[in-house]
């Protein structure tokens, strides 16, 4: 049996990998999603259909990544799974169902007339919006810390209903939101390019109000993490991320005043970064906040090993052909080229 | 039994929601290595009848790969959400091979598959090409892992069991091609194919029937019956070897599937009857003397062990297991019956034109779905009481969660996937019966659908 735990700290290179395919999953399922979230919102039908076709050669490469989230998880830190799973029953229920309406609403609304149609329209809205809100929701348990007994879950059903986590919940519906109206600014032109911008304009000032809440709050909720970012020299140290993420939102805007096409697409990610890596920073090296750190939760060192040879082969295959699609279909959405 | 266990919903949950994705696998393995041949011969021959064929197909390939996605995606946080203990003591295990099947397949289907639908103006012919293949060989890789995993829950090997009650790998290839995962992956791959063989083969017989889309349907007839006349014996065969492998490592579940209660040598076939798990006994047994020993040992008077083998407490339910295993079977057999009259019917010139033949395959096109779902009853519930096969029990696995909201995500899988499966079966259905557009009118869309709304902005 080999393993590489004499020369290798496993369970940090598997938290990074999990860590990036989540962060992935949060920029490429979040902007399809933020697209679903914005849908009924769109000018008219037409332009319905075309930012549904932006998006349809990608959602299921997307959602993907949730899928590698879940199933690393399992596989390198099976302890985490275990609790934490259970923790987020109901939410993840929902948010489950919510993707199964907007997964199918892709192949059933383009054959579909009339009201069935609309219905499969909402079914796509409400579906997005319920995936959004409940995986916002599950980080702000997250955040709060899980309640645990041995090598279990000891909450109870609804300990995610806090005003914490349903806060989170709505600030990632908006963060999605910017992530789809600026992906629809990138991917169109014309009247769906200029009703983006203008809900991209209001949605920005949204984000940026949910952030600096949530950003007030979490130290709020718990001393460690009010210790972390609030003492010196911490303080200095970690005062880039919020000032970056403060310059982004500030371009963010000019550009959309600007009228450019691309980079809001790329700020709006770069906002999701700081914010991640704040989070990342403030809940190190817990991986089920605060009973269980990432070396405590990690699996064997051996299943570790295995399926990091194996990651470490594939998943350069996978961000390869993964682009190859996204180049593929670069460009802005065009109507003859899809359906 | 009690209805509101906790134990028992979340396996009802479990057997619901894996039944109702194992459906949609069964049909896109089968289907998407298919397109790759249809698509193979209309490079290859020119003839503009395959592409018609592809386009059509390809286009119910979409909803039903769809449909797997989404209800494929709910099975793999289910492990964790209803399984927690399971999780926790397998993970080690279990994790790193659906890790495999993620990386090596999940992503390269999804990828591959929007070119496949979406790219046939973005590339050329031979990239598109190349796309249905690796989606086909990626359906295939997926098949490899999952089936994998779950044939070590039935036979495990290459671990031991550490004093915490979590399992550590010592041996991956052990692990990997554990003793009943080849026969139970060319039996799945066999039946995937069959699966979809049935289908085609009764769109085509359907459209023959009515006297519609005849090119298209000839060439749908014809390589379904290819497969039948072919791929259903060998599957006998598969599914023979498959039973005899199980003999030797789960001899119980074979009990149960003969309805055999006492050991004995010479052990009679019970065509029919009823196990009766209290009585220990099949009731109102029609018998076939010796027939069981001379399949199971290849010996008139081979020794076949009986249920009661096992304490009560380690019997699966036999009752189950008996009937799934006939259903598939007689399905099997109604297949090969279908090569055969095929090739008698291809003999006297009237394969295309036997109305009885049309209206007979018509009939049969579900079948190879019902077969799936008879066959993975008999090998896991016949893997029951156990969750891991003699070492963990299915009881010990369950998440520290109510029967509440297990009961409430019960409910809503049902209503959900009543509503999706509902409306997906429609317009698969509604796609049937639109039929293949003839080659120069398919120069709309691309997945082609029948109102591509030009999308034109107005400014």
């Amino acid at each position: 049996m080999f393993s590489f735990e004499n020369i290798l700290d496993l369970p940090i290179i598997w938290y990074a990998l999990i860590g990036t395919a989540v962060f992935l999953y949060v920029l490429l399922d979040g902007f399809d999603l933020g697209v679903g979230i914005l849908f009924p919102f769109a000018p008219s039908d037409q332009s319905r259909d075309r930012i549904m076709n932006s998006i349809a050669p990608f959602w299921d490469g997307n959602e993907t990544w949730l899928v590698l989230g879940g199933g690393g998880l399992f596989a390198a830190f099976p302890l985490a799974y275990a609790v934490l799973m259970p923790a987020f029953y109901l939410p993840i229920i929902f948010m489950l169902l919510g993707l199964i309406f907007r997964g199918v609403a892709f192949e059933f609304r383009f054959k579909a007339f009339g009201w069935s149609r609309k219905a499969w329209n909402y079914a796509f809205h409400l579906g997005s919006l319920t995936a959004a809100f409940m995986q916002g929701v599950v980080l702000g348990t997250f955040v709060q810390g899980i309640a645990v007994e041995g090598r279990r879950f000891a909450g109870g059903a609804l300990d995610w209903v806090s005003p914490f986590a349903l806060m989170t919940g709505a600030a990632l519906v908006f963060g999605y939101a910017l992530l789809g109206a600026t992906w629809i600014i990138m991917k169109t032109d014309g009247e769906t390019q200029e009703w983006a911008r203008n809900y991209a304009g209001s949605i920005c000032v949204c984000v940026a109000l949910f952030m600096a809440l949530v950003t007030l709050s979490t130290p709020l909720i718990n001393n460690d993490i009010k210790t972390l970012w609030f003492s010196l020299p911490n303080f200095f140290y970690l005062s880039p991320l919020p000032l970056l993420a403060f310059g982004m939102f500030l371009l963010l805007w000019k550009d959309l005043r600007r009228k450019k096409e691309c980079r809001p697409f790329f700020l709006s990610i770069g906002i999701f970064l700081m914010n991640y890596l704040g989070l990342g920073i403030s809940l190190w090296p817990w991986i089920v906040p605060f009973r269980f750190t990432l070396w405590e939760a990690a699996a064997a060192p051996q299943s570790q090993s295995l399926l990091l040879a194996g990651t470490l082969f594939l998943l350069p295959m996978v961000l390869g052909y993964t682009a190859y699609s996204f180049y593929t279909f670069r460009g802005k959405a065009s109507p003859e080229g899809y359906y | 039994m009690h209805l509101f266990d906790p134990v028992f919903l979340a396996r009802l949950q479990f057997a619901f929601t894996i039944s109702f994705h194992i459906l949609f696998p069964a049909f896109t393995i089968g289907i998407a290595s298919w397109l790759a041949v249809v698509e193979w011969r209309w490079l290859k021959t020119g003839n503009p009848v395959f592409e018609s064929v592809y386009r059509m197909w390809v286009k119910i390939f979409a909803v039903n790969f769809g449909m797997g996605v989404v209800s494929g995606i709910v099975l793999s946080y289910q492990f964790g959400t209803n399984w927690s203990a399971f999780s926790d003591r397998t993970g080690n295990i279990l994790g790193p091979l659906l890790g495999f099947e993620v990386l090596t397949a999940f992503f390269l289907e999804a990828s591959f598959l929007g070119i496949m639908l979406f790219g046939w103006k973005r590339v050329g012919k031979m990239a598109h090409f190349g796309a249905t293949v690796i989606v086909a060989v990626g359906t295939l890789i997926s098949a490899f892992w999952i089936l994998s995993a779950n044939s070590w829950m039935q036979t495990p090997q290459g671990f031991i069991k550490g004093a915490d009650g979590i399992f550590y790998p010592t041996n991956w290839i052990r692990i990997i091609f554990n003793p009943s995962f080849p026969y139970r992956f060319v039996h799945m791959v066999a039946a995937a194919y069959l699966t979809t063989a049935f289908v085609v083969g009764g769109v085509g017989a359907y459209y023959l029937w009515r006297r519609r889309h005849v090119g298209s349907a000839r060439v749908m007839f014809g390589m379904a019956m290819i497969m039948a006349v072919f791929v259903a014996p060998l599957q006998l065969f598969f599914g023979d070897l498959h039973g005899l492998n199980t003999l030797e490592h789960q001899p119980a579940k074979v009990s149960a599937m003969e309805g055999l209660w006492e050991t004995q040598r010479g052990a009679p076939l019970k065509l029919f009857g009823w196990p009766d798990q209290k009585k220990e006994t099949t009731l109102y047994a029609l018998e076939v003397p010796k027939l069981s020993s001379l399949i199971l040992t290849h010996d008139f008077n081979g020794e076949v062990k009986g249920l009661k083998e096992w304490p009560s407490e380690d019997r699966p339910p036999a009752a189950w297991i008996f009937w799934s295993f006939r259903i598939m079977v007689g399905i099997g057999l109604l297949m090969i019956a279908t090569g055969i009259a095929a090739v008698i019917l291809f003999l006297r010139k009237r394969l295309f034109d036997t109305r009885w033949f049309q209206f007979w395959c018509m009939a049969l096109t579900p079948s190879g779905f019902l077969a799936v779902l008879t066959g993975w009853c008999v090998t896991e519930i016949g893997r029951q009481p156990f969750i891991v096969y003699n070492v963990m029990r299915t009881a010990d696995s369950v998440s520290p969660v109510g029967s509440g909201p297990v009961a409430l995500s019960l409910g809503a899988f049902f209503l959900v996937y009543t509503v999706i499966f509902g409306a997906g079966t429609y317009y698969i259905l509604k796609l049937i019966g639109k039929g293949p557009d003839m080659p120069e009118d398919a120069s709309f869309g691309t997945h082609g659908l029948e109102k591509p709304l030009l999308v034109v902005d107005r400014s």
